[in-house]
């Protein structure tokens, strides 16, 4: 599927400050209905991702740790079961996911002798069952269901949907009879670096020359891409007969005229 | 300049200022204020520093070390010393070579002194130096405690620090032009008790017009064209042939009384002395002195001191402050080897009491100075070559065993070999078919002409390799005429041409290979073979001569020589001395040069797998050097050509005389526009291939050359290369390290040139940075690539062995002394002479035959099979690695899983393992030669058939073909008998480790994990869809919701059958997906009995009602037991997070739970051990008292229950109606 600059301008214009949760994606649906959910995310995704990382420092301070954790600490003395921690984040402007992080992290330098190793707080964040306090794992828990830009499980989607596409595109090249070599065979090569596909005889597509194929499988903005590689990106996919793939990848093709 | 290095000693100036403070005009910032005052102050003594530094080196080691050859260098003698000629161009250049470094003008009125007193050495130096070693013993005992000698007083002054000596004022260098003190390397300095009559190897001829100058040597060596007796059948090697004064003549004489004296002592005492030490080297017949001290660590005097010059002179060492990088650690090494000190007890080298660290009391005091000094220094530097010998010198272990633990690694780590072999050359006449055909002459008679001479010039040649090593046999007087007689012939221009042509051909074959070029006489090291039987008196004379005196390339900076059959294209050209002919040769050489220099050399490509590369790679790396030596070949003839005209043994002798001559030759445009060629190689980052050749061009100029504008710039160019190639530097878009060397090596070279002004070296920044070349790299040039190897360095520079030849004479000095002389002489005539030997095997005559054939064929022919068996060769090793090599790999496969198999999962080591299956499978590599061999036979015939031309006769096609044949397999099986076991090895390691691997984690799972059917289309959901999806179920069950939220029971079936479908078609499925649906799975089981889903229904969103909850709990436990083939997290069920969702829902509901735990042992999902196990640890989580109450009940009830579950159900349903009071209560 084929978005205009305008279009896209339009649907990033609509998430300045929205909290990353299933009632702003639904408000969006609403107001761009002809646009599939799984675009209106993706953008949505990496819009907010845009906005975490200019905002992330300010929320790492000591200070900003201290006060959410007494926050938290006052909220869940109230009531353990309102959602302290999910409003707290959206009420800072942070993505519950990391905020469920920070107050993790800081709740287990309370109650442990060794500051927590990364590798734990992510298994406590995978599967809050881990989470020695019954309270903070149902907060936790409550916060990575309700992001839809962060947190274990939105990691899982999009490694998910980058696999799925891999395999559509390995398809889509066997279907067309195009020869190639795969991630793995590049690897077992000592190639460091690999992209998805490398086609060992190119190809061209509307004049490039195609080397390589690259499935990014998230939505190509502006950051990543020129406008006009944009539409050619695309304009490939259409001509492959694969509208579903096109709503969600942009593949990067590397051309070359040389 | 000694100020320098005692404020240095004094430690007012760090080492690392001082080197900045050389190698930079610019006061560099980090300079410590303190120092940058002290340094300024001597600022106008700057470029002085390192000549005197090498000075004082030397100087100091001579005095201790006059047993090993000193390092002949540098010294500075005085270029300004002759009158009305201050601030000229040096002059030092017509002297000796052994001032290489004059000091720069003097800046103080004591200069204007220096002189006399220098010239009076000069005047009187050459006479006893010469006369005390044509007398042997007797003159030399003199020499070292005698008055006479210049540098004896020096010395004395210094010491003595005695006021008024005329060169004190300028801390006067000791007078290098004097042969006592720095003899030419090969030879031996004066040794105690007149027992070294080493002198008169390297005679200085005097002359009458020599008598107010030096004598004319190469500091670095022996005298050109009076040669050492190493090569006595070739009586002139020296550049400019006959013109050699006659002094040199007169010395045949005392050679051949010196060679009757060493034979004798040679018959008296075998002696352990060492090659290298050969020229002289009669250490001989005191075997007891000779035994090496035991250098002592703590017997180091002012150590201190010693660290710190050490210090110093690495970084001059390093940062390429030096002229002559081999040069600075023969003499380092030779500090190493010393192997006793003399005249240790000389009054003049007592140390002054009270200035222990002033330059005023000897460096050197002891061998263990020496050695102390040689190893800080070789802490700083190593040289590849000569590692495990430098590993086996155990004074290094007892002064550094860090140093020496870090060589040994570095010589195990290094691939680096010296290998002989190169690709035979054919050393037979030529025929050139191409060029004899009569369309190229202009007429029948010019046609027929040429061909006469070409008989002729081919019998002069023949004549010359019968006889050039008879004694007696001259080349002028034997051929000389008949030379003169066949070019008088060449009338028309056009048969210049011809000849040329075939000339210069003659001179690349035959000179090409090592044996031509490397200081070996071609064809004599056979008659080293040949001569054993032969009773011919002047053969055996030779071989004792030899054995006497081992080849040598004549010490670590030999004068430029023609060796071998060099030799006879010089002579030829001398005694043919044809205006035309030397014309044309120019512009053939020229035009030839021209085109080898900008051959496009292949790039290497990328590697694309490791090892088969090296085979191709290792073709263009031979192309390469075959490119490189014939160029170095031809630009040293174009050098020697066009310099003829104006050769001379000395420089002009006054500054007039020599003004107008500059004025005369800056009119003649050079022969080759070398400084264009220069300046593109360098731009075009070929200056490996470059510089090697120019600097053959350059040693071959006369003394006016280096003056002249234009060559003065390409010097100043060179010595900015010199100086930029820091060995140590490496990085991205660097030169390669054998590449760097070999520049270095051969600048060095260049810069101890007698004909180049050893000013030159030490000039001032400025003007260097005027010439700065623009070197910024355009593209990837060869600098970069790994051209040159250690094989191709020491061809072109084979004064490097001589840095291993004196170890190795330590070695066999040291330890071998029993071995005697057969130890030492074996490794020298092994290394120049058997390896150049043309093979007399029927390989070698088959290898003869197959050059035959091509010289009588178009070149194209040559190309075309060189190419296929470069080709077929190299597939011929991809194709065992597909064939061969794949199935050894599939066996060893299948080994591995029976031996899995047979000792159960955990297989045991798998570096056993691999040991196992190796010992197996390498055997069979041995098949990998047979079928490279058939492969070659079978596929080369073919692809020669299809690149040659149709008329191509037919035997000739065959002989191509086979030659394809011989040569792909040749290839093939070189490559694959080095290194098929090596690869086998590697591959069955990879197939190892996967097939462990692959067992990893879930061996069981992996046997019954299936794809989705033949017949699926996948058409299933995406698995990021469904987790997205459950991941909305879960977060509106979590909540926070609106009211009016919730999810249609239907939704949440398909939700469940899509998941089903996805789990069965597996298409998409990646494990980490997988394993998140399942556990979004069991979140969702845990919501359902704990009715925490709000159900869209007419009224408002509820509960589930309990048959609809079980439905979807039946569903997912069937998904679980059938559709996932990761592990399910089951237990996450009784978590007490999970358990405690239970305990928010109001009246409490436990019999959904119960339900589900009974469905899970019935379906075999989790045993009843397991779920007891779970319900025992909630029981230890804080919960209100009366859920605690309720979940001990709920306990009791599933312990209670016996495996007929049906009662059970009916009992819970029972308890629906009172919820969990009931329950309770029953």
């Amino acid at each position: 599927m084929i978005l205009t600059k305008a279009q896209y301008d339009e649907i990033a214009q609509c998430l300045v400050s929205v909290p990353p949760t299933r009632q702003s994606l639904r408000k969006l649906k609403q107001t761009f209905p002809s646009q599939s959910q799984a675009t209106l995310l993706s953008i949505f995704s990496q819009e907010y991702q845009k906005h975490i990382k200019r905002t992330h420092a300010k929320h790492h301070t000591s200070e900003a740790i201290e006060t959410y954790y007494q926050r938290y600490l006052n909220g869940v003395g109230r009531n353990g079961s309102a959602p302290v921690l999910l409003e707290l984040a959206n009420e800072v402007d942070y993505a519950p996911s990391l905020m469920a992080r920070i107050i993790l992290e800081r709740f287990l330098q309370d109650h442990e002798e060794t500051p927590p190793s990364k590798s734990v707080i992510n298994s406590m964040l995978r599967d809050p069952s881990q989470i020695p306090d019954g309270v903070l794992a149902n907060q936790v828990y409550q916060c990575i269901v309700n992001d839809c830009c962060y947190g274990p499980l939105v990691d899982c989607i999009k490694h998910a949907i980058g696999h799925e596409h891999e395999v559509l595109l390995r398809d889509l090249l066997l279907e067309k009879n195009l020869s190639f070599l795969d991630e793995d065979q590049l690897r077992a090569k000592g190639y460091d670096k690999t992209p998805d596909f490398i086609l060992q005889v190119p190809v061209a597509v509307e004049g490039h020359i195609i080397h390589w194929i690259e499935s990014k499988a998230s939505f190509g903005d502006e950051c990543s891409h020129h406008a006009y590689l944009h539409d050619q990106f695309w304009s490939y996919w259409n001509r492959s007969c694969c509208s579903h793939l096109a709503t969600r990848s942009s593949a990067r093709l590397q051309t070359d005229q040389h | 300049m000694a100020a320098v290095l005692e404020s240095l000693l004094r430690e007012e100036v760090s080492v690392a200022a001082a080197v900045r403070w050389i190698a930079r005009s610019a006061q560099s910032s980090e300079d410590d204020p303190g120092e940058a005052a002290a340094l300024r102050s001597l600022r106008p003594l700057r470029k002085e520093f390192v000549p005197f530094l090498l000075n004082f080196l030397r100087e100091q080691s001579s005095r201790v070390l006059p047993q090993g050859p000193p390092t002949p260098a540098k010294a500075p003698g005085s270029s300004a010393a002759l009158p009305g000629r201050p601030g000229g161009p040096s002059r030092g250049g017509r002297g000796a070579r052994s001032q290489l470094f004059p000091p720069a003008e003097p800046s103080s009125a004591a200069a204007a002194e220096a002189p006399p007193a220098r010239r009076g050495g000069r005047r009187r130096g050459p006479g006893p130096g010469r006369e005390r070693g044509g007398r042997g013993p007797g003159g030399l005992e003199e020499g070292v405690g005698g008055e006479s000698p210049p540098w004896a007083a020096g010395r004395r002054r210094r010491s003595s620090g005695s006021p008024g000596s005329p060169g004190r004022a300028r801390s006067d260098p000791p007078n290098l032009s004097n042969l006592e003190e720095f003899p030419p390397v090969g030879s031996l300095p004066p040794g105690p008790a007149g027992t070294k009559p080493s002198r008169r190897i390297n005679p200085t001829p005097v002359s009458e017009e020599r008598s107010l100058s030096k004598p004319k040597t190469c500091f670095t060596s022996p005298p050109i064209s009076c040669v050492p007796s190493s090569q006595p059948s070739v009586p002139d090697t020296s550049p400019w042939g006959h013109g050699l004064p006659p002094g040199c003549r007169s010395l045949q004489e005392e050679r051949e009384m010196l060679r009757k004296e060493r034979s004798k002592h040679l018959q008296q005492s075998p002696t352990p002395a060492c090659p290298t030490s050969e020229s002289g080297s009669p250490l001989p017949s005191r075997t007891g002195n000779l035994t090496a001290e035991a250098a002592d660590p703590a017997r180091v005097s002012s150590r201190q001191r010693l660290e710190l010059i050490a210090l110093i002179y690495s970084s001059c060492i390093a940062e390429n402050l030096v002229p002559n990088l081999f040069l600075e650690l023969f003499f380092i090494l030779q500090l190493l080897t010393a192997r006793r000190m003399v005249a240790a007890k000389d009054s003049d080298l007592e140390p002054t009491p009270g200035a222990p660290d002033s330059l005023e009391s000897p460096l050197f005091q002891s061998v263990h100075d020496c050695v102390f000094f040689a190893v800080q220094v070789l802490e700083h530097q190593f040289d590849k070559g000569t590692l495990k010998l430098l590993a086996e010198n155990e004074r290094l272990l007892c002064f550094s065993p860090a140093l020496q633990g870090r060589l040994k690694a570095a010589y195990e780590g290094s691939v680096a070999k010296v290998s002989l072999a190169m690709p035979p050359s054919a050393q037979a006449v030529s025929f050139q078919p191409e060029t004899d055909n009569r369309a190229n002459f202009s007429s029948d008679r010019a046609f027929h002409t040429f061909k006469k001479q070409r008989d002729v010039f081919f019998e002069v040649l023949r004549e010359w390799e019968d006889r050039h090593e008879e004694p007696g046999w001259d080349f002028e007087k034997g051929l000389g005429s008949r030379i003169r007689a066949m070019m008088g012939q060449l009338s028309a221009a056009c048969s210049h041409s011809h000849f040329v042509r075939l000339f210069q051909k003659q001179l690349l074959q035959m000179c090409q290979s090592p044996g031509g070029t490397g200081g070996t006489v071609l064809g004599e090291a056979p008659d080293v073979l040949n001569m054993l039987g032969a009773d011919k008196l002047g053969r055996l004379r030779r071989l004792q001569e030899r054995l006497v005196a081992p080849q040598s390339s004549g010490g670590p900076c030999p004068p430029p020589t023609f060796p071998g059959c060099q030799g006879f294209f010089r002579d030829f050209i001398l005694s043919a001395s044809s205006f035309q002919f030397n014309q044309h040769l120019m512009d053939s050489l020229s035009l030839k040069i021209r085109e080898l220099n900008s051959l496009a050399l292949p790039q290497p490509e990328p590697s694309d797998e490791d090892g088969e590369s090296d085979v191709d790679w290792q073709g263009e790396r031979r192309q390469f050097a075959v490119v490189l030596l014939s160029l170095r070949l031809l630009a040293k003839f174009l050098g020697f050509v066009a310099f003829l005209p104006y050769r001379g043994p000395e420089p002009p002798p006054t500054r007039e005389l020599q003004d107008s001559i500059l004025a005369l030759r800056s009119q003649v445009p050079p022969a080759l526009d070398v400084r264009a060629l220069l300046q593109q190689g360098l731009r075009a980052r070929r200056a490996v291939l470059t510089v090697p050749w120019l600097v053959e061009f350059l040693s071959l100029a006369d003394h006016i050359v280096p003056l002249l504008d234009y060559y003065r710039s390409i010097f100043v160019v060179l010595l900015h290369l010199h100086r930029s190639l820091v060995l140590s530097k490496e990085s991205e878009g660097e030169m390669c390290f054998l590449n760097k060397l070999l520049l270095l090596a051969v600048l060095g070279w260049l810069f101890q040139i007698p004909t180049v002004p050893e000013d030159l070296f030490f000039l001032e920044e400025g003007q260097l940075d005027a010439f700065e070349v623009d070197t910024v790299p355009s593209e990837h040039g060869l600098d970069g690539m790994p051209v040159v190897d250690q094989h191709l360095l020491y061809t072109c520079c084979p004064y490097i062995g001589e840095l291993r030849k004196l170890l190795a004479s330590w070695v066999s000095g040291s330890s071998g002394r029993s071995g005697g002389f057969v130890r030492k002489i074996t490794p020298t005539t092994t290394t120049t002479g058997l390896g150049a030997q043309p093979p007399h095997t029927t390989q070698g005559l088959q290898a003869q035959l197959a050059q035959a054939f091509f010289h009588n064929q178009p070149p194209s022919l040559r190309r075309t099979v060189e190419f296929v068996a470069e080709r077929i060769g190299s597939n011929c090793v991809k194709h065992i690695k597909a064939t061969l090599v794949a199935d050894l790999v599939h066996q060893a496969e299948s080994l591995l899983r029976e031996q899995l198999v047979m000792q159960g999962q955990d297989g045991g080591d798998p570096a056993q393992l691999l040991e196992i299956l190796c010992s197996q499978l390498c055997p069979h590599g041995a098949q990998a030669l047979t079928r490279g061999r058939e492969f070659c036979q079978k596929k080369s015939p073919g692809a020669v058939r299809a690149l040659l031309p149709e008329e191509t006769p037919a035997a000739v096609l065959s002989s191509a073909e086979n030659i394809a044949v011989g040569l792909a397999t040749e290839k093939a099986c070189a490559w694959l008998s080095a290194n098929i076991t090596a690869l086998i090895r590697r591959e069955v390691k990879a197939a190892v480790s996967r097939t462990l691997r692959a067992q990893g984690p879930e061996p069981a799972a992996r046997g019954e994990r299936r794809g989705c059917s033949r017949a699926c289309e996948h058409h299933a959901p995406l698995p990021s869809h469904l987790i997205s999806e459950i991941k909305d179920v879960l977060s509106l069950a979590v909540g926070p919701r609106d009211p009016e939220e919730g999810i249609s029971l239907d939704h949440l079936e398909q939700l469940l059958g899509q998941l089903g479908q996805t789990l069965q078609c597996r298409q998409f499925l990646c494990p980490p997906a997988e394993q998140h649906l399942a556990k979004c799975s069991v979140d969702l089981a845990s919501l359902l009995v704990a009715d925490q889903i709000p159900v869209l229904g007419p009224p408002a969103p509820r509960g589930l009602e309990r048959g609809q909850a079980r439905r979807l709990l039946h569903l997912l436990l069937s998904l679980w037991k059938d559709g996932f083939q990761v592990p399910v997290p089951l237990q996450l069920l009784l978590s007490p997070r999970n358990v405690g969702l239970l305990a928010d829902t109001r009246p409490r509901e436990w019999d959904l739970l119960l339900f589900l735990l009974r469905e899970l042992v019935e379906k075999g999902l989790m045993g009843r051990p397991e779920i007891e196990a779970c319900l025992g640890s909630l029981r230890d989580a804080q919960w209100p008292k009366d859920f605690s109450e309720e979940l001990a009940t709920l306990f009791n009830l599933f312990l209670a229950e016996p495996p007929m579950p049906e009662p059970q159900l009916r009992a819970c349903e029972l308890v629906q109606t009172n919820r969990g009071t009931v329950l309770a209560q029953s």
